[in-house]
């Protein structure tokens, strides 16, 4: 009875989607404002439809309920209840209902959470995203339907695969998905702003925050992923340039440039139609993401929904979406005229430098990762493109980008001074230099070009703090005032500081982990030990315990340094009964210098002892760590008091707000 | 319960880490660029894992044919060339510049170049004065208006 109250309420959000576009649409044509101003009510109701539905799922999961055809091909009733939980959306048909919940969340926060919102703008975007909610309700409903039961209902169901029973992969694709739907809502934006025929500043203030959003969540989801690749799949790797994950680098990329066009709209009014452009393509590349994942066109880990139907009705939507609203764009942009004037030395080339290269990198990404697939369908010729051609393109691309990161705050709008900016980052320079030169003396019995890297991340850090200290006047002002001054620089500042910093951060790390590594293997018996790296691992003991749905094989190590204790170790190799799989549970000593990283292999036939493999990853961690900045960074700026429309603006903040970014 | 582990090994696909103890050369530097080489090579039976990652059977019997031909003294160019006539093209992770991959390693840099024409081309017209057509004296009073009663001071 439960799940057909879920059912239900599914087929009447869709019902209320349908109200929600064809009320604002006609209210909106006809200038009848009663009607079109039944777009928010809609946009509420159809959210509590849709919530209603997805607790109903939660419930069925929570409860085991294997009458549910979903429940018993994904769920255990052996499984902790988190990994029940999050089993909701680690599967294809719940992860699709997660999808259109948080669109419908964020087509109710369109509707009531933005008071200042020009009415019309509202209608207007709240139609085209009631288009979007109805046609994935469609897709949800006539192909994906969690709700569907089975007669007779199994006592026992199949389980989650057990490489997906990780905390960090319960909310990866949460925040994965708030990234792409976010990304709906400047689509949403974009095409109501096509639609009226009109950009301006405000259209751009109330985008950002959303744009902001969306690039924090995705940061965030993207990097939970990657530490998840790297202490569960138990070989230390955290990007693997698989298609997968590209899906999601891919509107990364496009909404990283997008949030830096959308500053130029807000600021000085300019790259209107660009900034329009942008918008509808990051939102075409996170449908384009949901298709390729979904669809299972990629022979990749993640693709486990094997059904064409499915790929067909994605392809469709992302085909109407793409066609409809760039046909739409070519019509209308001529309409938004961009009259801001600036010089080629300025904040605004600075800007269109950044999205040049963002744009190049997202359309390498996406060439790499379709044309196999093209080719293949073309001429039946298969090959692989893998690492090494994203890693030969992508990175002579973004290398520029990231060397022109400190250069772009420090730049004034319309008229820039490239003297005395570079002036003000020679200090910078130098220390960098410094750290290169140090780098290389400390690393140069390992081969590669670490330094350089990590030389371009110091830069990147030191260039963020610059712009900051100069903000301030900190050293040239007295300290009391400096403080002050601190005190009222815009949110926005610190948060563009943040993320340039964060991605400098992650620089370093991706560096030191990428050319510093190093691995030793060996055959361990108890009591014996290898060495690696200056430190010594001993293995104690092995034996078997038995989890709440697993059987573990264990192994106990004694991590020291200079015949120091420094850690004790546990790496796991558990069998997961339910499902007939196994995973690897690797032991980490980490610091912030490095992991030393432990995995259990198998016993040796000859009863010799065990395999056991041990790695060095230098500065790994920095990777995350560089994410968590550029994600508080972004949700930083996305509390600026200018976005908080309607809030009175006094005028101290307006003058300060003037010169952030 | 180690009946039970051990039958669930029996069919159950370990993903576990590569480097087995003994496969690896003595002499380091082979070693390392056999490393290198395993990196760009795609284990055919996985799914997008590269032979040093993987742990199939047929990976490891791909990083011993590597291992044995720079043992002998083979140039990475030959190895790739060997193994790619005895696999099929879809070995290497790095596919070769060819007729049918021109566009794959050119695009980004064609796409690059259309881009900066693109971007050179706004800037400069960005920098174009705006067509000096003079005020009308209805528009040069609403100026003086404007101004008189101070305006935006954002502008």
């Amino acid at each position: 009875m439960i799940p057909e109250l879920g059912h239900f309420a599914l087929v009447l959000a869709f019902a209320l989607a349908l109200v929600q576009v064809l009320a604002s649409f006609a209210g909106v044509s006809t200038k009848n404002d009663r009607l079109a101003n039944m777009a928010a009510p809609a946009a509420l109701a159809q959210f509590i439809c849709v919530g209603t539905a997805f607790v109903v799922l939660t419930i069925s999961f929570l409860s085991s309920d294997f009458s549910l055809n979903l429940v018993a091909d994904n769920s255990h009733t052996a499984k902790p209840w988190l990994y029940k939980l999050s089993g909701v959306w680690g599967n294809h048909e719940g992860s699709m209902l997660l999808w259109v919940l948080i669109l419908a969340g964020f087509g109710a926060m369109v509707a009531y959470g933005t008071r200042s919102l020009p009415q019309d703008l509202k209608n207007r975007a709240l139609c085209v995203q009631g288009l979007v909610g109805l046609v994935f309700l469609a897709f949800v409903l006539f192909t994906s339907n969690p709700f569907l039961r089975l007669d007779p209902a199994p006592f026992e169901g199949l389980g989650l695969n057990p490489v997906l029973q990780d905390p960090a992969l319960a909310f990866h694709p949460p925040l994965l998905y708030v990234g792409y739907v976010g990304l709906s809502v400047a689509f949403a934006f974009a095409v109501a702003a096509l639609w009226r025929g009109e950009v301006n500043a405000a259209w751009a203030r109330f985008v950002r925050p959303w744009i902001l959003l969306s690039w924090s969540a995705l940061t965030i989801g993207i990097a939970l992923g990657s530490w998840w690749a790297y202490y569960e799949l138990g070989w230390g790797g955290w990007w693997f340039w698989d298609p997968v994950e590209n899906a999601s680098l891919m509107p990364w990329f496009v909404a990283t440039a997008l949030l830096h066009s959308a500053i130029v709209t807000e600021r000085r009014e300019g790259l209107k139609a660009w900034t329009v452009f942008l918008a509808m393509t990051a939102f075409a590349f996170s449908l384009l993401g949901t298709f390729l994942v979904r669809s299972g066109v990629l022979t990749s880990v993640h693709a486990f929904a094997n059904d064409p139907a499915r790929g067909v009705f994605i392809l469709a939507i992302l085909a109407v979406t793409v066609g409809g609203s760039f046909a739409l764009f070519a019509w209308r942009a001529p309409l938004l005229k961009s009259d801001a004037i600036f010089a080629p030395i300025s904040r605004e080339s600075a800007l269109l430098f950044n999205n040049l290269l963002l744009t190049v990198c997202a359309a390498t990404v996406l060439i790499g990762t379709l044309y196999p697939l093209v080719l293949e369908a073309i001429t039946g010729e298969i090959i692989s493109v893998g690492p090494p051609y994203f890693n030969s393109t992508v990175l002579p691309l973004a290398i520029p980008l990231l060397l022109a990161v400190p250069f772009g705050p420090l730049l004034a709008w319309k008229r820039g001074d490239m003297r005395g900016v570079t002036q003000r980052l020679m200090l910078v320079a130098f220390i960098t230099i410094g750290v290169m030169i140090l780098t290389f003396v400390l690393t140069r019995s390992s081969p590669g070009f670490a330094f350089l890297g990590i030389g371009l991340g110091t830069w990147m850090v030191l260039g963020s703090a610059k712009d900051l200290i100069d903000r301030v006047k900190l050293a040239r002002l007295p300290f009391a005032t400096s403080l002050r001054r601190a005190a009222g620089l815009p949110r926005a500042a610190y948060g563009t500081g943040l993320a340039h910093a964060g991605l400098g951060i992650m620089i370093i790390g991706i560096s030191g982990a990428g050319s510093l590594h190093d691995d030793h293997v060996a055959v361990l018996a108890a009591g014996q030990s290898l060495n690696l790296g200056g430190y010594e691992l001993q293995l104690d003991t092995t034996g078997l315990y038995e989890g709440p749905n697993y059987y573990s094989e264990y192994g106990d190590f004694t991590v020291s340094q200079n015949n120091r204790v420094v850690d004790q170790l546990r790496a796991e190799r558990r069998i997961y009964p339910a499902e007939g799989q196994a995973t690897t549970e690797v032991g980490m000593h980490a610091t912030l210098w490095g992991d030393f990283y432990v995995i259990l292999g198998e016993e040796q036939d000859n009863g010799s002892g065990w395999a056991v493999t041990a790695a060095i990853h230098p500065l790994v961690r920095w990777i995350w760590f560089g994410a968590l900045f550029m994600c508080f960074g972004g949700l930083l700026s996305m509390s600026d008091s200018r976005f908080r429309i309607g809030a009175p603006r006094g005028a101290k903040a307006r003058q300060t707000g003037n010169t952030a970014s | 319960m180690r009946w039970l582990i051990f039958l669930a090994t029996l069919f159950v696909a370990l993903p576990l880490y590569a480097l087995e103890p003994g496969e690896a050369l003595s002499d380091p530097a082979q070693e390392s660029r056999a490393r290198v080489l395993m990196a760009e090579l795609r284990c055919m039976v996985c799914q997008n894992e590269t032979i040093e990652a993987s742990r199939a059977p047929f990976a490891a019997e791909v990083r011993t044919l590597v291992r044995e031909q720079v043992a002998a003294g083979r140039t990475d160019n030959e190895i790739k060339t060997f193994l790619s006539s005895r696999y099929g093209d879809a070995i290497l992770f790095r596919p070769r510049l060819g007729l049918s991959t021109w566009v794959l390693w050119l695009g980004p840099f064609m796409l690059l170049g259309l881009g900066a024409i693109v971007v050179v081309i706004s800037i400069r017209s960005a920098r174009e004065k705006p067509s000096e057509v003079p005020l009308s004296t209805e528009e040069q009073k609403q100026l003086k208006n404007l101004l008189g009663t101070g305006g935006d001071p954002k502008q």
